[in-house]
């Protein structure tokens, strides 16, 4: 199959409307390669010069951009691109199975396209769907709650070449399983309440209340907000930028989708007021690139806003307030949720984290200051706005006042969002959510803690177990191995490569994990994985290697028997497979009899 | 009081420094060696390679990019931070296709050198054996990826010392590697000369002048003369050379 070759010429009408949309700014790369590739399916050499020259860029520049991020292509992956789901909570609802069932029927490879071209399936990172997978992405559309009855009725609609928009819309239904509402979450809106409140109190004023209420950030690292805000605003600049956060990447989380979904006036609003206490005149909301399906309703929002001058000039009322908010996708990338990738992802660039300082506050985007906030975050500041900070300070604990979104999901009943007063404990969390029978808690993500049940009387709170809000519950009959296993591969498919420590030590791990798997482990590898994450820990540029290691260093500790069990009764086992490195050669010679392969054990 | 420098301590030794630069510079200026990989002196810091990790005030951080700053305390030769760069160099070893007694550029190498000084004996993990591509199109310059360390020093010394943006490093993770600006994506169609300091900046053996590979016998090299960790003074003042046939005539001399 020969891709099929445009012509620059049959190229022009389809990228220029989308290189006129984005004014030709180099700037908007990521966005400029997400819609084209939407229209040609892929982003071959020939759209890549045709790019480059377009937005007077290298195409070193471009491809440097298009190589870095999952969901770009540089080569025909078929018209229908079906990605599976492969966090942990996937797995245990067997993703396995599902996509085992496309390959079957649909008579493919995993990760090459069809002989027609026609339609391609791979693995994907977590799509945050964790309370209705087992899930999917279709040309980074969601469908949720996968079957293998659903699976056939797809590859009947692939086979028919349906077009996407006419799939059954049941299929992209998407919930919020809200099972506990607390102040955001049942909360009652009304639009541009919270903005004229802040508008009342100042900026000043605002920013005191942001303080006294000891707003710290939902993102997981828990900063001060009143401290960023107050350095965004005090760093002399002619142009300040808010950023919104919700590149939900961390595995099992899925509560800004919902924020997002259902309760996007608290998230713009949020970052309105931020604008206002800062003295913003731009705001970005950075969506990953698994949430495209909320794109219209948010920008339908969005477009809501303007007509009620809660956007635009003058907000409010108010001479010189001027803010607006555009959307900027991600395209598969997990470091971006990492403040400074996210920054040069919007930028247009491979979304690798900066070096820091100078933070973003004071040198962000465009380097110009520019705050940085998780979904959240943002919308505990149009509670704040509202109610008083020394309100909300009651709330909670002393550390972290207010309260928490917890994105449940795994061996429970009923899996969905919890919101709780910070201070909850993991045991009470487990009785409302109905887990009978729980060994282990990964609480804040792949990159966060495993609980084991001795635990379970910990709070959640930063002066205790600290979390963005991840939640994941692991019953009596799962293998807490695999689950380190399912992690360490998520990172090593999700190091950006720019240090050493991450780039190379994620996938040693990875091939550790494999090799114990294998039964082929040994003591030796025990001590190597502990050996490696005392180097990935503290010698990683940032979070994502730092936090790589985590998970295996937590059930090493608690799960100790999980590993014991597959490791090798001797001393060493080597990782170089003498019969393994003659597969070639057997493939090559169509060969596969006893006499071409070496011995279980070699005979002296 | 006025003439007097400020200071930090490095493994408790008094480091005098000049405002402006990093914990990293000072050092390399006042003879204290910290290896490293990614830095070149007429460069500005990437901080990526990270075997120049010290701790500073007990904190880790990238001695390239960490400004100096009064009163510092920062840990460098401890046998605790030489293992974790031992290891470093080992994962960057069997990451590439690295094969030290056939390249042109041993003696030279800096990813060697920083192995003979930190006393690494083994590769230690499994070599990945990668699939990288090389560009020989190039009249007068060879692209090996295959020992290539992504310390990025050739795109930010086309970039900023050359003014051309030949080279970018593309990908992700493993599957990195430094792609060619040109409308093939082939060195000899990309603007890049034998002039340009991105054809002599390389640490490694992965872009290298041709027709000058053993020009320096081994046992003339850089590195073969002394320890890597002597050389301070060769590593802050160093300057890129771009006239690789100033080596002959040397040699002509020694001869």
């Amino acid at each position: 199959m020969t891709a099929t070759l445009v012509s620059p010429t049959a190229l022009e009408p389809l990228v220029d409307p989308i290189l006129d949309k984005h004014h030709r700014c180099p700037d908007r790369l990521v966005q400029i390669l997400r819609e084209v590739q939407e229209s040609l399916d892929y982003l071959s050499e020939e759209t890549v010069a045709y790019l480059a020259r377009a937005l007077d860029m290298s195409q070193a520049q471009v491809r440097s951009t298009r190589d870095f991020y999952a969901f770009f292509y540089r080569e025909n992956r078929g018209r229908y691109r079906i990605l599976v789901s492969n966090n942990i909570t996937d797995r245990m609802l067997d993703n396995h199975d599902i996509f085992n069932h496309f390959l079957n029927r649909l008579k493919l490879e995993a990760g090459k396209v069809s002989a027609d071209g026609l339609v391609s399936i791979d693995y994907t990172s977590c799509t945050g769907m964790c309370d209705q997978g087992p899930a999917i992405l279709v040309n980074n559309h969601a469908i949720t709650r996968m079957t293998l009855h659903r699976a056939d009725e797809i590859c009947d609609l692939i086979r028919k070449q349906v077009p996407l928009t006419h799939w059954p819309a049941e299929f992209f239904a998407v919930s919020d399983n809200i099972h506990r509402a607390d102040m955001l979450l049942g909360g009652n809106h009304v639009p541009g309440e919270a903005i004229k409140a802040a508008i009342a109190r100042g900026r000043d004023g605002m920013l005191a209340e942001i303080k006294a209420a000891n707003l710290r950030g939902r993102g997981g690292a828990g900063f001060t907000t009143a401290i960023k805000w107050d350095a965004g605003r005090k760093t002399p600049a002619d142009q300040r930028y808010i950023v919104c956060n919700a590149d939900e990447g961390e595995p099992g989380t899925f509560k800004d989708r919902v924020l997002l979904q259902s309760y996007p006036g608290r998230v713009f609003e949020g970052m309105v007021i931020a604008a206002y206490t800062v003295g913003a005149q731009q705001g970005f909301l950075y969506l990953r690139g698994e949430y495209l399906y909320l794109l219209a309703s948010l920008e339908a929002y969005l477009a809501e806003m303007r007509r009620q001058n809660l956007l635009g000039k003058s907000i409010a009322g108010v001479p010189g307030f001027d803010f607006d908010i555009e959307i900027h996708l991600g395209a598969g990338a997990y470091v971006c949720g990492e403040e400074s990738a996210l920054i040069e992802s919007l930028e247009g660039k491979a979304g690798r984290p900066r070096v820091r300082p100078p933070f973003p506050v004071t040198s962000g985007y465009m380097n110009k200051p520019t705050v940085v906030n998780n979904v959240e975050t943002l919308c505990k500041a149009t509670e704040i706005a509202i109610h008083g900070g020394k309100w909300y300070e009651a709330i909670g604990t002393k550390q972290s006042t207010g309260t928490k979104i917890l994105s449940v999901s795994g061996d429970c009943e009923r899996p969905g969002l919890y919101e709780y007063a910070f201070g909850v404990r993991i045991s009470q969390v487990l009785e409302d959510c109905g887990a009978k029978d729980a060994i282990a808690v990964q609480v804040s993500g792949a990159s966060g803690v495993c609980l084991s049940e001795r635990e379970f009387g910990r709070r959640i709170a930063f002066e205790d177990v600290p979390t963005a809000g991840s939640f994941m519950i692991f019953g009596k009959n799962r293998d807490m191995f695999e689950v380190a296993r399912n992690f360490i591969h998520f990172f090593a498919h999700e190091s950006c490569g720019f240090c050493t420590p991450c780039r190379v030590g994620t996938h040693l791990l990875s091939d550790i994990m494999d090799k114990i798997a294998a039964g082929k482990g040994t003591q030796y590898e025990m001590n190597e994985l502990l050996r490696l994450q005392q180097v990935l820990k503290p010698g990683s540029h940032c979070g994502l290697g730092q936090t790589a290691g985590n998970a295996i260093a937590d059930t090493v500790q608690k799960f100790r028997p999980t590993y014991e069990r597959r490791l090798a009764q001797t001393d060493f086992v080597p990782a170089f497979d003498l019969d393994l490195s003659l597969a070639k050669a057997r493939e090559v010679s169509g060969r596969d009899d006893a006499e071409a392969h070496f011995s279980e054990h070699v005979e002296h | 009081m006025s003439d007097t420098k400020d200071t930090f301590t490095i493994d408790g030794q008094i480091i005098e420094f000049d405002h402006g630069q990093t914990v990293l510079q000072a050092a390399l200026n006042a003879g204290v060696y910290i290896p490293h990989l990614c830095h070149h002196p007429e460069l500005k810091p990437n901080g990526s390679c990270k075997l120049c990790t010290v701790t500073v005030n007990g904190r880790n951080g990238s001695a390239c990019t960490q400004q100096a700053l009064p009163g510092l305390e920062v840990e460098n030769n401890t046998p605790a931070i030489n293992d974790r760069r031992r290891v470093l160099l080992q994962m960057l070893f069997v990451e590439g296709n690295h094969f030290c007694p056939g390249c042109e550029k041993s003696g030279n190498c800096q990813l060697q050198a920083l192995a003979y000084d930190l006393e690494m004996l083994t590769p230690h993990f499994r070599h990945s054996f990668p699939d990288r591509a090389v560009d020989a199109s190039h009249p007068d310059i060879w692209l090996d990826r295959n020992r290539c360390v992504m310390c990025e020093l050739c795109v930010r010394a086309s970039r900023d010392l050359d003014g051309k943006s030949v080279f970018m490093l593309a990908g992700r993770g493993p599957a990195s590697q430094v792609v060619v600006d040109s409308p093939s994506g082939l060195l000899k169609d990309s603007a890049l000369t034998l002039d340009d300091k991105a054809a002599h900046v390389c640490p490694v053996g992965a872009i290298l002048p041709k027709r000058t590979a053993f020009k320096v016998p081994i046992g003339d090299r850089q590195f073969d003369d002394a320890v890597i960790s002597n050389q301070t003074d060769y590593l802050a003042t160093r300057r890129i050379d771009t006239n690789p046939t100033t080596t002959d005539e040397s040699l002509a001399e020694k001869v």
